[in-house]
């Protein structure tokens, strides 16, 4: 007994010492997968083609000209205006989430070049704090918007986020209303919007800047939805039907445009942008 | 309408219900029945200052959703004249939680929209407790628009739980819905007043709730998610509501001081329930006040002033010397 768990031992120390992380499970095939293979995929398992959640820098250096990204407002910070307490403090996650992702709030906003063409980015990063939205990322994405109305730009935004975030009450529910207010001056100004959800997108975003793209794209298996799954059930009491607020679900509705996988997600965008740019006002 | 009472009106009603009785038994020979009268009603009046002026947020959240509160169409008939309900979306159904329809408001017309809970059980089921499936917000967007084509200003009532969460409401772009009414409403080129009567639940509060004065009952609540939503999420666990609601700060002086909303209504003693007919004299001249100087601003003024009202709502920090 004692020694076949000396045994056992000793074989799951030598497991640990194949160098850590090189394998991964597929979250959806559950494949066992090579990570470097699934990276220089942009993240997509190779086998069955289900998309990982990516940061928002890793975003913005598969579908921005190299060299051409230039941020804003990365000086911005949340303040925990409510003293807002859960099963912790408000400060102390926005700490947690600083240091996890090495940056000051859930969205990277700039301009940058896709395939030459020059457009006003926002990318929101799901690691900082579920990519919600606080005040902050209101601020910046109306900020985005306004950058490209001032400079005639194309707006591109990549939504991934759970909602509103609680711990700002409803100064939070009200960057709905600011964020979508700024979109609707680049609507009056003839400049294109594409919206481009990613894997979640629900609540307060949904409900928001992201559904309002003159073309909505959407990566494939993406949650998109205003309200969670685990509420509607508790709502209505009934199982969900698989696939229900997935990609290709709202694509059925008539909810998206088209659903593009990450690898020709550069291409479309730059054929869409064709398309759409030289419309501004004149 | 059945009388119903949140437990800490208790004390108040017992005592009123007492009151009421002496009351019944003095016929003005009694001089011992008058002056207990009298004693009562001064108790009752301290009592009630006390409970009300120490309100707590999730007290506030109960009057807000009290079961006798005056609802939409209370102050329709309280405030406003010649009502023409306008139905339907063009596209899908009619939504009877979300009404909406032609009005005047002492002689000025208006377009009247709201979200309507029920009073009783087939009247709930009816109007799906208040909250609105998406071609609910297109009506009211429908009915905007031709607001707008027709220069006649908006007033909305916000009274919902939120939003409809149900598998129909997502197959049809509860999102997308809500979004496009915030687009459209920060740009709708007539006046909107806001007034929040009950329950301002989340992002199908917000649907309606884009405008150029907003405008909240002083026992009314404003929230980006339910106190009990809030609690399952954060604590995972629901009787946590009341926590939540403290920490969210959801009533009308926590969000005039937010710069959230612009003016607080204040209620007869004892919250709207007690009595619809001032509640609605109160409410009827706090959208008058609101509205008039409205009427005069110019188109373009009146939207740079609506669109800077949102755009500086916020809590930021912005390090010296930072770009934006």
């Amino acid at each position: 007994m004692a020694i076949r768990l000396f045994r056992k031992k000793d074989e799951s120390d030598r497991k640990i010492k194949i160098p850590e992380g090189m394998w991964i499970k597929c979250d959806a095939c559950l494949e066992i997968i090579y990570k470097p293979e699934v990276e220089r995929n942009l993240n997509v398992c190779p086998k069955c083609v289900y998309h990982f959640r990516i940061p928002a820098r890793e975003r913005i250096r598969a579908v921005i000209d190299e060299g051409t990204f230039v941020e804003f407002g990365e000086e911005m910070e949340s303040v925990d205006v409510l003293n807002f307490t859960d099963t912790k403090k408000y400060v102390d996650r926005l700490k947690e989430a600083k240091k996890k992702t090495g940056r000051k709030e859930a969205v990277i906003t700039g301009k940058g070049k896709i395939q030459g063409d020059e457009v006003a980015l926002a990318v929101l990063d799901f690691e900082f704090q579920g990519g919600s939205m606080g005040s902050v990322v209101g601020e910046k994405i109306a900020i985005t918007a306004e950058v490209a109305l001032e400079s005639r730009l194309p707006l591109i935004i990549f939504s991934a986020s759970g909602g509103a975030r609680m711990q700002e009450g409803t100064l939070s529910l009200m960057q709905m209303a600011k964020t979508s207010a700024a979109l609707g001056r680049l609507s009056d100004a003839r400049l294109p919007f594409i919206s481009v959800l990613t894997d979640p997108t629900t609540g307060g975003v949904a409900a928001s800047f992201a559904m309002l793209g003159d073309v909505i794209i959407s990566e494939p298996g993406a949650l998109v939805g205003f309200a969670g799954p685990r509420v509607i059930e508790q709502t209505i009491q009934q199982k969900l039907p698989e696939g229900f607020q997935r990609a290709e679900f709202l694509l059925e509705h008539g909810m998206v445009d088209m659903i593009v996988e990450r690898s020709r997600l550069k291409a479309t965008l730059s054929t869409i942008l064709r398309y759409l740019s030289g419309s501004g006002d004149r | 309408m059945i009388l119903q009472y949140l437990d800490f009106e208790r004390p108040i009603v017992d005592l009123e219900n007492r009151l009421e009785q002496l009351k019944r038994l003095d016929d003005g020979t009694d001089k011992g029945v008058k002056e207990e009268i009298g004693k009562l009603e001064k108790k009752i009046g301290k009592i009630r200052k006390e409970v009300f002026s120490n309100l707590t947020r999730w007290q506030i959240t109960q009057l807000a959703r009290h079961p006798n509160r005056p609802y939409l169409l209370d102050y329709v008939n309280l405030c406003f004249r010649n009502f023409i309900e306008l139905h339907g979306d063009r596209a899908f159904r009619d939504d009877p939680p979300l009404v909406c329809g032609f009005a005047e408001l002492e002689g000025q017309r208006v377009v009247l929209i709201g979200q309507q809970k029920g009073r009783n059980t087939n009247e709930k089921i009816q109007r799906n407790f208040g909250m609105a499936n998406p071609e609910g917000y297109r009506k009211a967007l429908r009915v905007m628009k031709m607001a707008e084509k027709f220069r006649l200003p908006v007033i909305t009532f916000i009274d919902t739980p939120g939003a409809f969460p149900g598998i129909g409401a997502e197959e049809r772009g509860q999102s997308e819905a809500i979004a496009r009414n915030l687009l459209e409403m920060s740009h709708l080129k007539t006046p909107i007043v806001v007034a929040v009567i009950g329950e301002g639940g989340s992002g199908g509060a917000l649907a309606i709730g884009v405008g150029d004065e907003i405008l909240m009952m002083e026992y009314s609540v404003y929230s980006v998610i339910s106190p009990e939503g809030c609690a399952s999420i954060l604590w995972r666990d629901t009787a946590k509501a009341e926590v939540a609601a403290e920490m969210m700060k959801i009533t009308a002086p926590d969000l005039k001081k937010f710069g959230v909303i612009d003016r607080i209504i204040p209620e007869p003693l004892g919250g709207a329930h007690r009595d619809h007919k001032a509640a609605g004299d109160t409410l009827k001249a706090a959208l008058l006040e609101a509205l008039l100087p409205l009427l005069s601003m110019p188109i373009p003024q009146l939207l740079e002033r609506r669109y800077r009202k949102f755009r500086e709502m916020g809590a930021i920090r912005r390090k010296a010397g930072g770009a934006a």
